[in-house]
């Protein structure tokens, strides 16, 4: 058995989502600004945050990916782990302030691993974190600067997030597998 | 004491006999083959045989014993347990042992051994050169004195022609044969498989077939020199087979056997540099395979021989490269020459000749033959009934065969050597 | 698809999909060497053994960094200070590694075809950094990489290997994996040495290297290899590189844009004239620096196939 629960349109929350961030940022800070999503749906929201903040302010912020698969600490599992794919981080995160974008926020582990990997390439100011879906759950000490949606969720539940520019829908699919 | 076999369908070539019937043996002879004998005393072994096939003990004559010198790997006592299960009732060894047997004494410690503590029939070949080294002749004299019933330098080929003639001539008054493994050493220099496609993929080195054919040349034409009768091992490729074709149409001494691996493998056995596979001539192509065939359906190979190349498996589980060449073949000879009758190669009947008579007759001794008054040496098998290779239980100290895990036809029931059973099934 | 292998034994083993992950995980790879730390965590605790029965400095250290830049611990065996020479078999000294706990065994042996008696004998994954005349995947992958990189495809290129094919286990590797990849192979060198055998494995065979480099976008140099006793196969080195060396007329043969690739290490002189080896259009020492990203893959993947 298995119920689904869809939230439905996202674009409004997103876009509120983004703008929160761009509010919150210093105008002096946006020439040190590096947005980095991780992938892959954080990926896509990254570059759509980079965009907004090019409409609102007409400047153009730095962008990066990250697949933190090199990162992950599940080792037992990899049997389980994605294809590799490539990470783009512009070699000077040295002094600059980092956003990380991903689309869930749940253990907090693919955080970790992506702030263990940016490490790797110099020593930024600062990083915050921004989420489109924080479901909670945590089980490492990671919480989100920004978050478009908080909701509260069951372990055996699973939260998808669609884009239009992967999954050609938008939407939020909260999945529970041995539903009652 | 005797043995009474009951309903078998006794086949023996010498005699030309194919009939279903009763077969009593007394003492070490064959006494009476009958449609019907009924039991003449409370004592007698009763076999039934219904199904079965009763037929003279089969004849192995290329079998390495290993003893003395290399223990670990085979003795004459396991050597001829292995023997016995695959229906062999007499198998002739090579003499490369340690020390070689190129000496009576050699030659008379086997004979002993082999009296002492061997289940079936043990004739000695002496080697050709002193150790083998292809420089001065054994004491051929004295082995053929001493039992030894050939000469071969099986697996180091004479590579002095001027030696290997005088061998020849030197041999021929004392009536044994020259066995030959035929080879070429330049050409097959370094080599560990068949040259060709597969050898090319895997980068091994390789042994052309031309170097077994020009082996099989020098052989044949020093045959036809000296007079002295030739018989050569293990012929693995087509011009081989059809040297030995046309030799025998000029007349020439010449009989040629084969082994069960090269008339059922191909070199695509190494893929996975599988060392079992591994043996000397090598596992040839298709096209080689059926050449072979044809030999054998034409009467050009005369003999099936098992090649019985005992190694242990720490001397086989290494690189390709340093692996032992050989394989094990007493336990299997029997199943895998009945395929040739399953696919109409050969009839039965001429399947037991190539394993009985004719290789009795090659080295000149009284087996091979059912005929009242000959000494009992018989196998009973069941041709039908299958089998799975199971190399764990050999009777042989060895294991290396690519044949594990075959399922194959040909069951020994009995196997009986001079009117005793050494082996049975049950 | 993913890559399900336990073990890299040879391009021969694989699939055409198979080849193209490892190259694809490859490029992944290639950009950790630009960071400032040139280091992932993926296999820390991990340990990983190259048994090298045979002297390579090259391919040894290679693996070595790319094993490193993964946080594997590394032990290093050469037969020179082993046991080898007390008489312990291959299969006793990869169980000794074992019982220490390594999980990846990367072999480069003599012989060939003792990577697949390792991978039958332990429960460890193989590699194979190159065995006897057989395969050498890594250094064929490297080269499949470099050409990737250089033309954008290797399907429909025309690739030609020169020299000493019948001992090569480089041109072995790379005439399966550009195969199976689409390319069309050539190979040139003394018929001693081009045995016909390898027109079945899709060659196209030729004696002259006038004739064989005309149109051919990329050109791999075999090394005259005299510690395998090359040098039986034809007269003299002089004879060998008048008639198989490459020089700048020869090369005015190929396409005008062709790379040149050699394994090295360069015969300067024999195989290749200096002004070749050090023209831009030689990518040698590119070939060297993808080779860390190429390993990288090829242990990484075994790592996660390890468990299967």
């Amino acid at each position: 058995m298995e119920t689904k629960k869809k939230i439905q349109p996202i674009e409004d929350r997103a876009e509120s989502f983004f703008s929160g961030i761009i509010d919150d940022i210093p105008p002096e800070r946006l020439s040190s600004l590096i947005v980095i999503g991780i992938k892959t749906r954080g990926e896509y929201l990254g570059k759509r945050l980079v965009e907004r903040i090019s409409e609102r302010t007409g400047k153009d912020v730095t962008f990066g990916t990250i697949d933190i698969t090199l990162y992950r600490d599940d080792f037992e599992n990899r049997k389980n782990w994605p294809r590799l794919r490539r990470t783009s981080i512009p070699n000077d995160v040295q002094g600059k302030n980092i956003i990380l974008v991903d689309d869930v926020l749940y253990t907090g582990r693919t955080v970790r691993a992506a702030i263990n990997s940016i490490m790797d390439y110099g020593r930024p100011a600062s990083v915050k974190l921004a989420v489109l879906v924080d479901r909670g759950g945590r089980e490492l000490p990671v919480q989100p600067d920004y978050a478009g949606i908080s909701i509260e969720t069951l372990d055996d539940e699973m939260v998808n997030v669609y884009l239009e520019e992967v999954d050609g829908r938008e939407e939020i699919e909260i999945t529970r597998k041995n539903g009652v | 004491m005797g043995v009474l076999i009951k309903n078998g369908r006794v086949i023996d070539p010498s005699q030309s006999l194919d009939m279903v019937s009763d077969i009593y043996v007394q003492g070490d002879r064959v006494k009476e083959i009958s449609k019907r004998i009924d039991t003449p005393r409370k004592s007698d072994t009763v076999i039934d045989a219904s199904g079965q096939v009763v037929a003279p003990g089969l004849v192995d004559i290329h079998v390495h014993l290993r003893e003395p010198g290399y223990e670990h790997k085979e003795t004459i006592k396991t050597g001829c347990l292995a023997a016995a299960a695959g229906g062999f009732t007499s198998i002739v060894c090579m003499p490369n042992t340690n020390p070689i047997n190129d000496n009576a004494s050699v030659t008379e410690y086997i004979l002993l051994k082999a009296r002492t503590e061997g289940v079936v029939n043990v004739f000695p070949i002496g080697a050709i050169t002193k150790g083998e080294k292809g420089e001065e002749l054994a004491d051929i004299g004295e082995m053929c004195e001493a039992g030894c019933v050939a000469i071969s330098d099986d697996g180091m080929p004479v590579t002095d022609s001027g030696l290997m003639r005088k061998a020849m001539e030197y041999v021929r008054p004392f009536g044994i044969p020259v066995i030959t493994h035929a080879e070429d050493i330049g050409l097959s220099a370094g080599g560990v498989m068949n040259e060709g496609f597969v050898s090319t993929e895997l980068g091994l080195r390789g042994i052309p077939a031309a170097s077994e054919e020009v082996g099989v040349v020098r052989d044949i034409i020093l045959c036809e020199l000296t007079g002295t009768p030739l018989h050569i091992c293990h012929v693995s490729t087509k011009g081989s087979v059809r040297l030995v074709r046309a030799a025998k149409k000029r007349g020439a001494k010449v009989t040629a056997e084969a082994t069960p691996h090269h008339f059922t493998l191909t070199d695509k056995e190494v893929y996975g540099y599988k060392t079992d596979s591994k043996m000397n001539p090598p596992l040839r192509t298709q096209e080689d395979v059926d050449a072979i065939l044809e030999g054998i359906a034409d009467g050009t190979i005369d003999v099936i021989a098992t090649d019985h190349a005992p190694h242990s498996q720490d001397e086989k589980n290494v690189e390709f490269d340093l692996a032992p060449f050989g394989i094990v073949g007493l336990e299997t000879a029997l199943s895998l020459s009945l395929e040739l009758v399953e696919k109409g190669i050969i009839t039965l009947d001429e399947m037991i000749k190539k394993l009985t008579v004719v290789p009795s007759e090659i080295v000149g001794i009284e087996r091979g033959t059912l005929a009242p008054g000959s000494i009992a040496d018989l196998v009973v098998f069941d041709p039908g009934m299958s089998r799975t290779i199971n190399p764990e239980e050999f009777f042989s100290k060895s294991r290396n065969t690519p044949f594990s895990g075959w399922e194959l036809k040909g069951v020994v029931s009995n196997t009986i050597v001079s009117g005793k059973v050494v082996f049975s099934s049950n | 698809m993913a890559f399900d292998k336990k073990h890299i034994l040879g391009l021969g083993e694989l699939s055409a999909e198979e080849i193209k992950i490892i190259l694809d995980t490859a490029e992944s790879m290639k950009e950790i060497s630009t960071r400032d730390v040139k280091k992932v965590p993926t296999l820390k605790g991990r340990t990983v053994v190259n048994l090298f029965f045979e002297p390579s400095t090259r391919t040894r250290s290679s693996f070595e960094i790319a094993e490193k830049r993964l946080s594997a611990d590394v032990l290093n065996f050469s037969a020179s200070q082993s046991s080898v020479v007390k008489g312990e078999s291959l299969v006793d000294t990869a169980r000794n590694f074992e019982a220490m706990g390594a999980s990846i065994m990367v072999i480069r042996h003599g012989m060939s075809g003792a990577p697949f008696v390792l991978a039958r004998e332990i429960t460890a994954s193989v590699i194979n950094a190159g065995d006897g005349s057989h395969e050498h995947p890594s250094q064929a992958l490297i080269d499949i990489f470099t050409i990737r990189e250089k033309k954008g495809r290797i399907e429909g290129l025309n690739v030609l290997i020169v020299g000493d094919i019948l001992n090569s286990r480089v041109a072995r590797s790379n005439i399966f994996g550009l195969r199976k990849l689409g390319a069309n192979v050539r190979i040139v060198g003394p018929a001693t040495i081009v045995p016909e055998y390898f027109s079945e494995m899709g060659a196209e065979i030729f004696y002259s290297l006038e004739h064989a480099i005309e149109n051919v976008d990329v050109v791999i140099m075999l090394r005259v290899q005299s510690e395998r006793k090359t040098l039986e196969y034809f007269p003299s080195l002089r004879e060998y590189s008048g008639l198989y060396g490459l020089t700048r007329e020869k090369l005015r043969l190929a396409k005008k844009d062709v790379i040149v690739m050699h394994p090295g290490p360069i015969n300067r002189g024999v195989e290749l004239t200096s002004e070749i080896a050090d023209d831009p259009d030689a990518v040698i020492l590119e070939q060297v620096a993808n080779g860390i990203a190429v390993r990288m893959a090829m242990i990484y993947l075994v790592a996660l196939g390890e468990s299967l």
